[in-house]
């Protein structure tokens, strides 16, 4: 077992894991933060999409080690403390970017990435393109593709 | 309309558990005390078990045990069952083969588990159960349906000749063949309906406790029909009495067919959770599940359309395999028969239509309802020979739909559905529209210019939903009823729970359900719960699946609605000292006829449960009733979608340039819901198409297991769609509904296939078309050319 401290969700976090613990794996067992969701095991949904350090990186192929002193940012820090959701939340909820919502926390967490990437002006073509590393089988990425598009001119505001 | 009743597109209820990530999936429950399986499964698709050796696994840090399926049969804990008879064309019964949830004595395919691990952690189970050490003797393996039958196949279940399930049939041969021998114009085609692997993005998951003080075992799983999973579980696998098992299907990351079934690892944690005496919970890797989902479609067709002169059809005839792969799943055997046969007069008048369905045993994974589960197989059928007979006798593809097209209802066709209503022009010509089918040509030259070969494909399809009056099914076979039920209780305060037997994964019901209520009852939609998912608190349901939750779930919920009214308007009418037949029920307020005496929804709610202004002999106290609803008929819902694609000639890359989907669901409670079911089942049904395959190689090893080899459509693969609507009501429940939760993949793969013909000018391509496999059918093309 190895010691491992971070900031999570801006609170400073430690716990023991096996060195081959994985953050996401850290975060859902350890911490108990469930909304980081596997999807696969080949580093291909993006269902486990957190920030690190304010870059998107799949939790599911990150040892917690690696991230040691790091700060994280998962889907539950998201929303202000008071409830306030993020725009890109909320941009997801009114165009009906989710229906099981299994994908939702990796796409919103991956989207954020994107219009940090690419500016708030986003372009149908630039989020198809830059969604690759995020699978959704619900949806067909329609109402996903406009809630990013809409949730990154409403964070410019 | 008001802004949260039907026909309102109202942001969904559910939404802010999921998007602030407190959903709660069943791998998010944790029980104290909590061990995880870890299943050791077989490497083989086809061997027999000599011996397991568990000792060196047993002394591993953390296992607390390994159990094997010879303990399972020790513990007399039945088989796995497939609940829909299918009887073959000489009166025999399918064949169907024992399925133990951990095999003892042979594994029939990859990932066929044969012990379990309990440990502390999933790593400790992991490491454990590379320390049991079985003994395989390797038996030659088939895994194709089209050799299954061979005589030099292996024979993969004792007792079952030619690995074959059933040899079943539909229709008039003797009328059909008449009418083919009288044909002006035959179309023959050959198709394989792609295996498909569902991928719901949440893998499957089970966790078991087991309460030794009270005897109860309680089962979270990943399930669309919680009590159908009890019921199988308790009366044939004999884990324990119905009563005694408790069954929450929590929030549910996608089903799509794929987690209707039971499953072996959910009675493997029950029982192991009753003998380690902890909660046993095991969540699937994605690697497991697509080794041991049930896998979709598989079929080989054989089929053939005769047509008059003027492009009249005649007749219809195929002659399909399907694969169920090594066990039957639980509802496998209703898919390539009565979910598909049934399906293949299509929108049209065909007098005479007869099919022949084999269904074989292979050593691969077992395969069973897939989004559409055998509506997508008829509808690739006879979209196909119908586009292909109008190539071939120079008639445009839409005329002669058009030709054909049924237009008086009911209309009962030769293979046992009777549809309700529709208006096929209607979908059609408003999809040209939309699709501006007149502006084609032009677009095509321009796209010539670019280098682009574009072409233009129809799929008018129809599909049986509501699934399905209980009477109907049953004598077709079903194991059980396919009726819903629903149970409205309204509280003192005025607010309400519905407890439902539908089950959502993604389809919103806690949202469209409430506003059904809502406008009824004329309270705010804030005011309404739907609860559903749990056998302690819905009492009984069928589930969620067949495009059902609609046209039955709702139903269910009107009937109890219609119960309730009838039950307050008493009650008021002892509030308002008015005579019962003179209470009127309006936007939430019981008014005296004629009169200004009111009483608000709240007030009669209060009243029933203080019961002062009535006694019990006159009226019994409380307000909550309960239907339970069996439906006349299916639904059908039809329309007709249309797929506008270059195909780029030097790489031979499909992009899809325009899609226009129109839909006759009949009422729609919430078209933005509607909408976004529509999209993803086009998104399924464009995977199919173009990129989708599950491939086992010769000895039964899943070539594409993982999602690096299984190409699943991503969003730069898709374009936005264009979704319009027409309606005809069905007449066949309360509230006009059809379903739509399956119409898009099963209308998109045939129009992509003919899109893809269209442009390149080919009779026929295989699913999926990659673009390697359609650079290589361009080259076939142009070689004579080049010579």
């Amino acid at each position: 077992m190895a010691n491992v401290s971070m900031t999570v969700n801006g609170k400073a976090v430690t716990g023991d894991v096996e060195p081959r613990t994985l953050l996401v794996q850290f975060l859902r067992e350890n911490l108990r933060l469930t909304g980081t969701h596997v999807g696969c095991d080949t580093s291909q949904c993006g269902a486990c999409i957190v920030h690190i350090d304010g870059i998107a990186a799949k939790a599911c192929t990150t040892l917690a080690l690696q991230v040691e002193g790091a700060s994280i940012t998962t889907i539950e820090g998201l929303a202000e403390p008071g409830g306030k959701l993020h725009p890109m939340q909320e941009a997801f909820r009114e165009h009906h970017g989710l229906q099981c919502g299994y994908c939702t926390p990796g796409m919103i967490m991956s989207a954020l990435d994107i219009v940090r990437r690419n500016g708030n002006n986003l372009d149908e073509h630039t989020i198809r393109d830059q969604l690759d590393g995020n699978i959704c089988r619900c949806t067909g990425y329609h109402n996903i593709v406009k809630a990013i598009e809409a949730g990154a001119k409403a964070m410019a505001k | 309309m008001s802004a949260t009743g039907i026909g309102a597109p109202v942001r969904r209820k559910e939404d802010f558990r999921f998007i602030t990530g407190q959903g709660q999936y069943t791998d998010d429950v944790t029980r104290p005390g909590e061990t995880r399986a870890v299943f050791v499964r077989s490497p083989h698709a086809h061997a027999n078990i000599k011996s397991i050796d568990v000792s060196a696994a047993k002394t591993m840090p953390g296992v607390i045990d390994v159990l094997t399926g010879a303990q399972l049969a020790t513990d007399k804990i039945g088989n796995l069952i497939c609940g829909w008879m299918i009887h073959s064309k000489d009166g025999s019964p399918m064949k169907m083969a024992a399925h133990p949830a951990l095999a003892a004595t042979k594994v029939n395919c990859v990932g066929d588990a044969v012990a379990v691990v309990i440990a502390e952690t999933v790593a400790q189970g992991k490491d454990a159960a590379e320390k049991v050490k079985v003994d395989y003797e390797v038996l030659p393996a088939v895994v194709d349906p089209a050799k299954a039958q061979a005589k030099d196949a292996p024979q993969i279940h004792p007792d079952i000749a030619n690995n074959t399930i059933y040899q079943w049939h539909l229709g008039e041969k003797k009328d059909v063949d008449a009418a083919f021998a009288a044909a002006k114009h035959v179309t023959k085609l050959d198709i394989v309906n792609n295996r498909l692997v569902p991928n719901a993005m949440e893998p499957r998951a089970a966790l078991a406790d087991y309460d030794a003080g009270t005897d109860n075992l309680t089962l979270w799983n990943t399930s669309q029909n919680p009590h159908v999973a009890r019921l199988v579980i308790s009366a044939f696998i004999g884990m324990a009495p119905e009563h005694k098992l408790r069954v929450i299907a929590p929030d549910v990351g996608g089903g799509f067919g794929s987690k209707i079934f039971i499953y072996p690892e959910e009675v493997v944690c029950l029982w192991a959770s009753r003998k380690v005496k902890r909660p046993v919970k095991w969540t699937s890797d994605r690697s497991e599940a697509f080794l041991t989902d049930a896998h979709g479609r598989d079929h080989v067709t054989h089929a053939e359309l005769a047509l008059d002169a003027n492009g009249k059809i005649l007749a219809l005839r195929a002659k399909t395999i399907a694969n169920l792969g090594a066990y039957m799943s639980t509802f496998s055997s209703s898919v390539p028969t009565y979910l598909y046969a049934t399906l293949l007069s299509g929108q049209y008048n065909i007098p005479s239509i007869y099919c022949e369905v084999d269904a074989v045993y292979t050593n691969t994974a077992p395969v069973d309802a897939y989004r559409g589960a055998g509506r997508p197989e008829a509808t690739f059928v006879v979209e196909r020979l119908v586009e292909v007979a109008a190539r071939q006798m120079g008639i445009d593809p839409a005329d002669l739909r058009r030709r054909n097209f049924i237009t008086a209802f009911p209309h009962q066709t030769p293979v046992i559905m009777a549809y309700d209503g529709g208006d096929y022009n209607a979908s059609l010509k408003k999809a040209m529209e939309m699709a501006d089918v007149k502006g084609f040509a032009k677009r095509k030259r321009d796209a010539a210019r670019n280098g682009k070969l574009r072409g233009l494909g129809y799929s008018t399809y129809i599909e049986a939903c509501g699934i399905a009056p209980s009477q109907a099914v049953g004598s077709l076979g079903a194991g059980v009823g396919l009726w819903e039920s629903a149970e409205v209780r309204v509280n003192p305060t005025g607010s309400v729970e519905v407890l439902t037997g539908s089950h959502a994964h993604g389809q919103g019901h806690e949202t469209t359900f409430a506003q059904l209520v809502s406008e009824r009852l004329g309270i705010p939609i804030e005011n309404v719960s739907i609860v559903h998912g749990d056998t302690d608190k819905v009492q009984f349901g069928m589930g969620t699946y067949g495009s059902r939750s609609g046209a039955v779930g709702m139903s269910a919920i009107v009937k109890a609605l219609d119960k309730i009214e009838i039950k307050a308007k008493k009650v008021a009418a002892f509030m308002l000292e008015a005579a019962e037949g003179d209470i009127e029920f309006k936007d939430g307020k019981f008014t005296v006829a004629g009169t200004d005496k009111s009483a608000a929804f709240g007030d009669v709610a209060l009243n029933a449960y203080i019961a002062h202004k009535f006694t019990g002999a006159e009226l019994e106290p409380g307000l909550k009733e309960t239907s339970f609803y069996d439906p006349t008929n299916f639904t059908f819902p039809a329309g007709c979608h249309i797929c506008e694609l270059d195909v780029d000639i030097e790489t031979g890359k499909v992009d899809i340039v325009n899609w226009t989907a129109v839909d006759d669901f009949g009422t729609i409670i919430n078209p933005m819901i509607v909408e976004g079911q529509v999209h993803g089942g086009i998104a399924q049904g464009v995977g199919q198409a173009l990129m989708e395959g599950a491939y086992y190689d010769a000895n039964g090893q899943l070539v594409t297991g993982s999602m690096m080899d299984y190409t699943m459509p991503r969003a730069h693969d898709l374009p936005s769609f264009h979704v319009g609507l027409t309606e005809t009501k069905s007449p066949s429940n309360p509230l006009g509904m059809k379903g739509c939760g399956e119409a898009g993949a099963i209308a998109s793969p045939a129009a992509v296939i003919n899109a893809i013909t269209d442009a390149i000018g080919t009779e026929n391509i295989a699913m999926p078309a990659t673009a390697s496999a359609v650079w290589t059918a361009l080259q076939k093309l142009q070689a004579p050319k080049a010579a």
